[in-house]
């Protein structure tokens, strides 16, 4: 086999995502995000849903989500992503608007938004990172931060004296009658990947089948934030995460 | 003939909504402006319109509905009383920020804290400097009749999108409670996605292949960047201090003595200007129209003139600070005030006027 051969379209087996801009990703190498965006960016060119898609974006690592993936963004204040994707949607019933949000962002400064949102059964698509931390700035607690797990606001160990629970928030928003679906991924793996995106595919259908707000939470590694190298922030995931946070669907359903 | 209505300030700034071709409303109740989404919940224009209508569950998702909806190039506005603004402040900057244009109506009542549901004027600062963090300026204009009421969500939108700034109707809890005739702005159908298209072309409305991607953003981290963006508002800022100043006088040409006030409190001064004049005054009245853009020139001019002014407000004294800055000490510039939702009357501003400066 040749160079040329090789090369040839039809021996392709990987390549970037189409809708993926050439921007350098600020992304630390490892991190979970990278990976999203992507899924998300195969998806909408997938569904060929490019003109049709608004996006939301953080506040958080994923703020600049609107570099990476060419299509129309806005950048919302912490927290209040889906209150912004709640208008766009109700007054453009024909896009597909998606919210990419952080754990802080969705669990903590913006819980209300996000339960209310859902709760109304907004028709949009939520992306959750949950790394169980504050990545952006540097390494606090979040609402997800595991029992006993260190970060720079709670450096003996989350203590549930002091800090409550890890919150389970995709639990929560799967009880509301306006969610049709609630699922949990993650990115570390072949398998998990292609189950990730199905999962990303299926809520962008949803929220124009009209059936409510769909929820697909990632749980994933912040390995800057962990102060591990990426392949043992996998590991450490799949041991500590994955036992309090279960992959799997929490809810398939239409909207009530 | 023209057909008038009687109706409140609230109600009027709802039927106005609908009539200007508002896209969507976005709110959460408190008194003294819940008939707002009450009326346009009654007249459900969703089913002649098309106009969205939603009750959220806090003032700050409100704002950032708004925020949403204004990025899309859509005609989206909200209204609220002063400890609902106080929340919405943090929204209201990415809007400045991001140059969006939306609609943002405070029906004053007396704080600070919950403070009362009576009437006052005590958001001017919060209004007319800021309110949230940075640099910033919304266009404001202070209505004194229902009439006002309906016609500046029309110039308020206009001057919105003409700016790509936010605006705001500061009107006090008097002017949306009373109940006044009214002729209501015809109707104007709501733009087409393509009208938004062409009129909003940064607007969020979907990637074709002939535009780049938008984005609606207001953050930059180089501060080069960020610095380019402030001058850029600050020039806007101008443009706007030099087209946009409204204002009204009465009897101002050969007055002694000049009330300065906004709002219902121009309209108590008014009265009390006519009973100053019957006992030999000559007192004249300035409102100002728009807070930002203020009037200073017309100010300015008069105080060559005058003997005096007295700024007259429902708070501790806080247009008058601009007053005072715009007259910069040519003349006495007084001030006469009520808190807590107290209401001036006319003959307590005349007394105030001969004792502060008459003598
Ligand atoms: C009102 C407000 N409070 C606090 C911040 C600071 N802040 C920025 S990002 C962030 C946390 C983000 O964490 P998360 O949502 O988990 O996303 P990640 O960075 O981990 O992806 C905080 C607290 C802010 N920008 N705005």
């Amino acid at each position: 086999m040749t160079t040329k051969d090789i090369i040839n379209p039809a021996n392709l087996v990987y390549s970037k995502a189409k809708l993926m801009t050439e921007n350098p990703m600020h992304y630390c190498p490892g991190c979970s995000h990278g990976v999203v965006h992507k899924l998300i960016a195969e998806v909408i060119e997938e569904m060929d849903i490019q003109d049709k898609t608004i996006g939301v974006a953080p506040v958080g690592c994923a703020v600049f989500a609107y570099n990476y993936i060419d299509i129309d963004w806005q950048e919302a204040a912490h927290g209040r992503a889906p209150a912004l994707a709640t208008a766009i949607k109700r007054l453009q019933p024909d896009k597909f608007v998606f919210t990419y949000q952080g754990d802080g962002d969705l669990a903590a400064i913006g819980t209300a938004e996000t339960i209310h949102a859902c709760n109304r059964g907004e028709n949009i698509a939520i992306f959750f990172v949950n790394n169980a931390i504050y990545g952006m700035t540097g390494g606090q607690m979040a609402p997800t931060t595991l029992e006993g797990m260190k970060t720079a606001t709670c450096p003996m160990g989350r203590n549930t004296e002091l800090n409550g629970y890890p919150l389970k928030i995709s639990n929560l928003l799967a009880e509301l009658d306006g969610t049709c679906y609630v699922t949990r991924q993650s990115v570390q793996k072949m398998a998990s990947i292609v189950r990730a995106k199905k999962a990303i595919r299926k809520a962008f259908e949803n929220s124009m089948a009209g059936k409510g707000t769909s929820v697909v939470e990632f749980v994933s590694t912040c390995n800057s934030g962990w102060k591990m190298s990426p392949h043992d922030s996998n590991k450490w995931m799949e041991e500590n995460m994955f036992p309090v946070y279960p992959l799997g669907d929490l809810k398939d359903t239409e909207k009530k | 003939m023209e057909d008038f209505k009687l109706m409140k300030g609230n109600e009027a700034i709802a039927h106005a909504a609908i009539r200007c071709g508002a896209d969507g409303y976005f709110g959460y109740p408190i008194t003294p402006q819940s008939e707002v989404m009450e009326t346009l919940m009654d007249l459900k224009p969703w089913e002649t319109t098309g106009m969205v209508v939603l009750q959220a569950e806090s003032e700050v998702a409100a704002i950032n509905m708004v925020y949403g909806g204004a990025g899309c190039g859509k005609k989206v506005m909200t209204s609220s009383s002063s400890p609902g603004m106080s929340l919405k402040q943090e929204g209201i900057s990415y809007i400045a920020c991001a140059e969006l244009p939306c609609l943002i109506v405070n029906v004053m009542r007396g704080g600070p804290g919950l403070g009362t549901i009576q009437p006052s004027q005590a958001d001017y600062f919060q209004s007319v400097k800021g309110g949230g963090h940075g640099d910033y300026r919304l266009i404001v204009l202070a209505p004194s009749t229902v009439q006002e009421m309906a016609d500046f969500v029309g110039l308020g939108f206009d001057l919105a999108f003409k700016y790509q700034n936010p605006a705001m109707i500061l009107a006090d809890g008097i002017v949306g409670q009373m109940m006044e005739k009214v002729v209501l702005p015809p109707f104007k159908p709501r733009r087409t996605e393509e009208e938004v298209r062409q009129e909003c072309p940064w607007g969020t409305t979907g990637k074709l292949p002939n535009r780049k991607r938008n984005i609606i953003t207001s953050l930059a981290l180089e501060a080069e960047v960020m610095e380019n963006i402030n001058l850029k508002l600050q020039a806007k800022y101008r443009e706007i201090e030099k087209n946009e100043v409204r204002f009204e006088t009465h009897h101002c040409e050969d007055a002694d003595y000049v009330l300065v006030a906004f709002g219902s409190i121009a309209r108590i001064c008014e009265k009390a200007m006519e009973m100053a004049r019957e006992e030999g005054y000559k007192v004249g009245v300035l409102r100002p129209i728009t807070l930002f853009p203020f009037p200073t020139n017309p100010i300015k001019e008069l105080s060559k003139k005058v003997k005096g002014f007295l700024t007259v407000e429902m708070s501790a004294g806080q247009m008058v600070e601009d007053v005072r800055l715009t007259v910069n000490g040519a003349v006495p510039v007084e001030f006469y005030g009520r808190m807590g939702g107290i209401v001036p009357s006319a003959e307590e501003i005349l007394a105030a006027l001969k004792e502060k400066l008459i003598k």
